[in-house]
């Protein structure tokens, strides 16, 4: 075989193969390494937060004293204290030793995977969805409606989103979280939140407040982008055609303009994640997050940093497993964006 | 030019009346006062405390009033839940430590982010380019929250080059400023590559090729002048968190700054220094922008603003 005969039956090979926006961009996905990593990483992590029971080899909850701060034996020598052994308990029972209450760090990690991830996720979720039916309407319609909703937008963005969110936590705590009488708005609250808890497996962890919190704060870049893309869309003559065949403006946004703009806006709230993650971390760290003792990540490095003088190895494995997360989350947005517009590759 | 300034400023007075109501509302909305305890205080305590500071009368009064001692004695009211310290005094206290931290960070991240960028998109492609890049994601997924005890971890207790925490001398400042800096450099240098590629394949850069000037002077007086838009863009904002104080860093280091009033204040109902704290991060931010904006016009001749 030549060397043309070679190209063109490879050619013809890839032509049969079937060739939508997706089913290449998966392709392209795959054969970026550090995104395949990262993907990997991240289904490793769902896999762990469904399986948290069965891998976690202690109950996240339960310690008793005598096991406080114990170190296991195989981590004294990378500690950066020497003379740890002659104060602190050295015990194998733990394999990544034991917090100051003397829970399990190794379990305690596993079920944190079930506040990250969700939160994570649900971020993502909530400000596209927010964002998405907002920045339609606004784009679409634009004039007068465009306007005003996007001054609202310029007004949120105005307001340190740290304090809207410290702010909401706090409402959401003292409101909802207490016990409150049947019948109320903030007594339904309460239930679902329960039911979400109950299903994330977790002891009264407040997680639907944390997703509100954070779904409140995120939509309005989302609404932005949106906007953007319909606005350069909907001048486009497959849009026009749309109109003169008489497609009502539901049906226009929702068959024409969605399907186009939906890979720039995921692959946005992909890159999202890990600042959500982080959102709930912070949240945790400074105590407005999860309630106690559901572990989480953001918390367990809080209660590290405080003993990371005497009892060094309580922070490590935690913030270990944030950045591996982080990492996993980035490289898999980077790579999803170059894959599905690979005109985009290394803009920020 | 200067007519554009004044305009400015003179919008940021309706934009600070309006994130000020916002909070005040706001934290009104939050249940509980900041006369909360443990031990519940006897009723008339309490009666007694609200009238001390002005809680008994209606909300729009308070504002009023609130609002009307800024402007005529600059005077931020008194905190409720430190008794006998104004907002005044711990703006006193406790800015000029988060300032000094956040302008040590920013040189950090512009220091590190700005060269990585450049060498990044100048060598696109090669080592030096994924190692730049590398660094970006590194700075982008490691948060201060662990970065800050990573670094004590190494240079602290392991290498015992630093001091573990405290504020003050100037080997207490590296560590954090590193801390809060890398994240922000990882932004700076991810941008100024991004902005750097598209800068040089404009057509002002192939006429400076075309007149024969040194790729040195090309880089530096042509490219780089207009790359550093899009950079000096998050600048302002950049500023304005980082000099108001940063709660996880301060907290890891022990650093006494404002970055744990905006949490506690919350968390107290201490509802004056809510509104300081706030405010302040307001005003740096809107100046910030609006210092960003003038540079734009000196680094990019077709700005102009009139």
């Amino acid at each position: 075989m030549t060397v043309q005969e070679r190209a063109a039956s490879r050619l013809a090979v890839r032509e049969q193969r079937e060739t939508n926006l997706w089913a290449d961009a998966f392709r392209r996905l795959i054969r970026n390494r550090a995104a395949l990593v990262g993907g990997l990483i991240v289904l490793g992590l769902i896999l762990t937060a469904i399986f948290a029971p069965q891998l976690a080899p202690m109950h996240y909850a339960e310690g008793d004293s005598y096991n406080a701060q114990t170190v296991p034996s195989w981590l004294v020598p990378f500690l950066p204290i020497k003379n740890i052994q002659s104060y602190a308990k050295i015990n194998n029972n733990f394999i990544f030793g034991s917090d100051e209450l003397g829970r399990d760090i190794l379990s305690r990690i596993i079920y944190g995977t079930r506040v990250s991830l969700p939160v994570g996720f649900m971020g993502a979720l909530t400000a596209l969805i927010i964002g998405l039916v907002y920045g339609c309407i606004s784009g679409y319609y634009g004039g007068k409606v465009d306007n005003i909703m996007m001054r609202i937008v310029d007004i949120m963005y105005a307001f340190p989103t740290m304090l809207l969110i410290i702010l909401l936590m706090a409402f959401f705590k003292s409101t909802f979280a207490q016990v409150q009488e049947p019948g109320t708005i903030a007594y339904t609250f309460n239930q679902i939140n329960k039911v979400v808890d109950r299903f994330l497996g977790l002891q009264g962890g407040g997680m639907l407040f944390i997703f509100m919190g954070i779904g409140l704060t995120a939509w309005m870049g989302m609404a932005r982008l949106a906007r953007g893309q319909i606005l350069s869309l909907k001048e486009k003559e497959f849009i026009e055609a749309a109109h003169t065949v008489g497609a009502g403006d539901l049906r226009i946004i929702v068959r024409h303009i969605l399907p186009n703009i939906l890979g720039p806006c995921i692959v946005a709230e992909t890159l999202a994640i890990p600042g959500y993650i982080n959102y709930e971390v912070f949240l945790s760290f400074i105590g407005l997050g999860v309630d106690a003792p559901t572990p989480s990540w953001g918390s367990m490095i809080s209660e590290g940093s405080r003993s990371i003088r005497s009892y060094p190895h309580m922070i490590l494995f935690p913030a270990l497993a944030l950045s591996i997360t982080m990492f996993a989350f980035n490289f898999l947005g980077d790579g999803l964006r170059d894959a599905l517009d690979p005109r985009m590759r290394g803009t920020s | 030019m200067l007519r554009y300034i004044v305009r400015r400023i003179l919008w940021m007075i309706p934009v600070l009346l309006f994130i000020s109501i916002v909070t005040f509302a706001l934290s009104h909305a939050v249940p509980g006062g900041p006369f909360d305890r443990e031990k519940k205080l006897p009723p008339e305590v309490v009666a007694n405390l609200e009238k001390y500071y002005g809680l008994d009368k209606p909300l729009y009064q308070q504002y009023l009033n609130y609002i009307g001692n800024i402007v005529t004695k600059f005077d931020f009211g008194p905190s409720m839940r430190q008794r006998g310290r104004t907002v005044n005094e711990i703006f006193a206290a406790h800015l000029p430590i988060s300032a000094q931290l956040g302008v040590l960070a920013l040189l950090v991240a512009l220091i590190i982010g700005i060269p990585l960028g450049i060498v990044a998109a100048l060598k696109q492609n090669t080592f030096w380019d994924y190692l730049g890049m590398g660094v970006a994601v590194f700075g982008v997924s490691v948060p201060n929250i662990v970065l800050g005890p990573l670094l004590i971890w190494i240079f602290a207790l392991a290498l015992g080059w630093f001091p573990v925490a405290g504020w003050g001398k100037p080997s207490q400042m590296v560590l954090p400023a590193i801390a809060l800096g890398l994240g922000s450099s990882a932004i700076i240098g991810r941008l100024t590559r991004a902005s750097m590629l598209q800068v040089i394949r404009e057509d002002y850069i192939r006429t400076a090729r075309s007149k024969g000037l040194t790729e040195r002077i090309i880089m530096v007086r042509h490219a780089l002048k207009n790359a550093f838009i899009p950079v000096a863009t998050v600048l302002g904002p950049m500023f304005a968190a980082l000099t108001t104080g940063t709660f996880v860093v301060e907290q890891i280091f022990a650093i006494p700054g404002m970055g744990k009033y905006f949490i506690t204040s919350v968390t107290n109902r201490d509802y004056a220094v809510v509104m300081g704290t706030t405010l302040l991060y307001a005003v740096f931010l809107v100046i910030a922008n609006l210092v960003v904006d003038i540079t734009y016009a000196f680094l990019d001749p077709r700005i102009r603003y009139t």
